[in-house]
């Protein structure tokens, strides 16, 4: 089961256990994760729940596609090499450990 | 008597829930109570009309926050349970099963329910609503047999439904006593273009025709009759005209309600101790107008927010920009604004591919923006008007060529 930490601006971290299955902001949302707002559910139709990704993501994740791209153009915070909206993150048992950064402000 | 504590939220939908959230996000600290009607854990409703009846998403996609997230925070959860009395001299509500919760402020997000068709026939089998996560899985279920398909309201759930029959290859038929799709809710074009779509994909529309009757055989529904005495033929009848505010346990109570449980600027009703929220509270809109009620998940969880902050000691009049959102086979449609009463409409964009933004104006002011399938459009409108700007985007601005609301937004952050 696929080991997920987010880490706020102010560096609490908040460490879960998500099955494979679902996604980075599914699971951040159930557990009421500070700061993944996620106002459209997933849907590509906000930049709500915008993360920087850290460590353990490298190819883990297919790339960005044109409707993410076009709304990391919106995000409150900074667009950045390692911008994602964690709505796209989907998890499987590839994946051992993860570190998500939340941003400081979503909308 | 002893002083009155904690927060009971009577009602766990989107409103509720983010209540119970925000609160305990602000460091409150008293007990939380949230009453919810439905047996299960709280879940979202959009997805119900969409990818959950279209079974792309779980139960667990569905609901709201995880059970360890209520055991977390404290957060007493009364599943399965109605609120049947409020005592304002005690402060006490009062449950269907006897218990009796004592509150220091009570809210009310009570939610709604859909309006039942007024005609014979609605209790035969295979006629229903599309309201609870129970109700969406009955359909997915019923999806798989049927064979013809009467959608009854061509609303943001009623073509939701249709757009989900023809992903299962049906052709169901939508009836509307409107002339227009989603009347109440989108400008005229955007309205067309819709219905055209949904004739691509082998729809057929009834509009301007209302139901006079449901027809049937051994107790299962067999067709709908119109007000013009034609009979189309249906072994499933879904209805989605509309919703009602649930304001029976605010009236008990003696408090106002005005389509919607009557509420000031800052959601309070005109006992302190109480407020209403979400999709069953008339509050006063601070872009004038009057008092209004609004059916959507931005409007539940941002008065949740407000109103949570008020209760942990920072007061403000509740303000934010209305915005909803429709997904229909593969048109998102965004909405920005409140489109009420506008006379202008400029289509911005390629309609023909489905990419486009319809400005609305009142006179010379913009106030709403539609969007299908342009997401930044409709981020870049929210950011304008919430920031107030609609008078300095004129329909002259927009029918120019070169226009870009996002360069537009720009300039402006930067005089």
């Amino acid at each position: 089961m696929p080991k997920v930490t987010f880490v706020q601006q102010d560096g609490t971290e908040t460490v879960l256990d998500l099955p494979a299955g679902t996604t980075v902001m599914r699971g951040a949302v159930a557990a009421g994760v500070p700061g993944i707002v996620a106002e459209c559910g997933g849907n590509l139709m906000c930049a709500t729940c915008h993360v920087y990704t850290g460590d353990g993501v490298d190819g883990r994740f297919p790339g960005v596609a044109d409707g993410e791209d076009e709304l990391l153009d919106c995000t409150a915070e900074p667009r950045q090499e390692n911008s994602r909206l964690s709505c796209q993150l989907g998890l499987t048992d590839d994946i051992d450990e993860l570190v998500i950064r939340v941003p400081g402000a979503q909308t | 008597m002893s002083a009155r504590r904690g927060v009971v939220i009577v009602g766990a939908g989107q409103a509720g829930v983010q209540a119970a959230d925000a609160l305990r996000e602000a460091g409150f600290t008293e007990p939380v109570t949230l009453v919810g009607e439905e047996p299960e854990l709280p879940y979202q409703r959009p997805p119900l009309s969409k990818e959950y009846l279209a079974g792309k998403a779980s139960h667990d996609d569905v609901v709201l926050r995880g059970e360890r997230f209520y055991e977390d925070r404290d957060i007493d959860l009364r599943l399965g349970r109605c609120a049947v009395g409020v005592d304002r001299i005690r402060r006490t509500v009062t449950l269907d099963d006897g218990a009796v919760l004592s509150y220091g402020h009570l809210v009310l997000a009570t939610g709604t329910r859909p309006r039942q068709l007024p005609i014979p026939g609605t209790g035969l089998d295979g006629v229903l609503n599309l309201r609870t996560r129970a109700e969406s899985e009955e359909l997915r279920r019923r999806l798989e047999s049927a064979r013809k398909v009467v959608v009854i309201g061509a609303g943001f759930i009623g073509l939701e439904f249709a757009a989900a029959c023809q992903a299962a290859g049906l052709r169901p038929v939508v009836l509307d006593i409107a002339d227009q799709v989603m009347g109440r809710a989108v400008s005229a074009p955007t309205a067309a273009f819709f219905e055209d779509r949904h004739r691509a994909w082998g729809t057929r529309f009834l509009t301007g025709c209302g139901p006079a009757e449901l027809a049937g055989e051994d107790g299962r529904v067999t067709g709908v009759r119109t007000a013009d005495g034609v009979t189309v033929p249906a072994d499933l009848v879904v209805t989605g005209i509309g919703v009602l505010p649930h304001t029976e346990l605010a009236t008990m109570a003696g408090l106002a309600s005005d389509n919607g449980i009557v509420v000031d600027e800052y959601l309070a009703t005109d006992d302190p101790h109480i407020s209403a929220i979400g999709d069953c509270a008339a509050f006063p809109t601070p872009r004038g107008g009057g008092r209004i009620r609004l059916e959507s998940v931005q409007n539940a969880a941002d008065q949740a927010r407000c109103l949570a902050a008020r209760l942990t000691g920072a007061p403000r009049p509740y303000d934010a920009l209305p915005w909803f959102w429709s997904y229909q086979g593969d048109l998102r449609l965004q909405i920005a604004g409140l489109l009420t009463g506008h006379d202008r409409t400029v289509m911005y964009g390629d309609e023909q591919a489905g990419k486009f933004s319809v400005f609305c104006f009142r006179g010379s002011t913009l106030v709403a923006v539609e969007s299908v399938n342009r997401p930044a459009d409709h981020m870049a409108a929210r950011r304008l008007l919430a920031e107030g700007a609609g008078p300095d985007v004129t329909p002259d601005d927009v029918a120019d060529p070169g226009f870009s609301l996002r360069t537009h937004a720009a300039r402006r952050a930067i005089v």
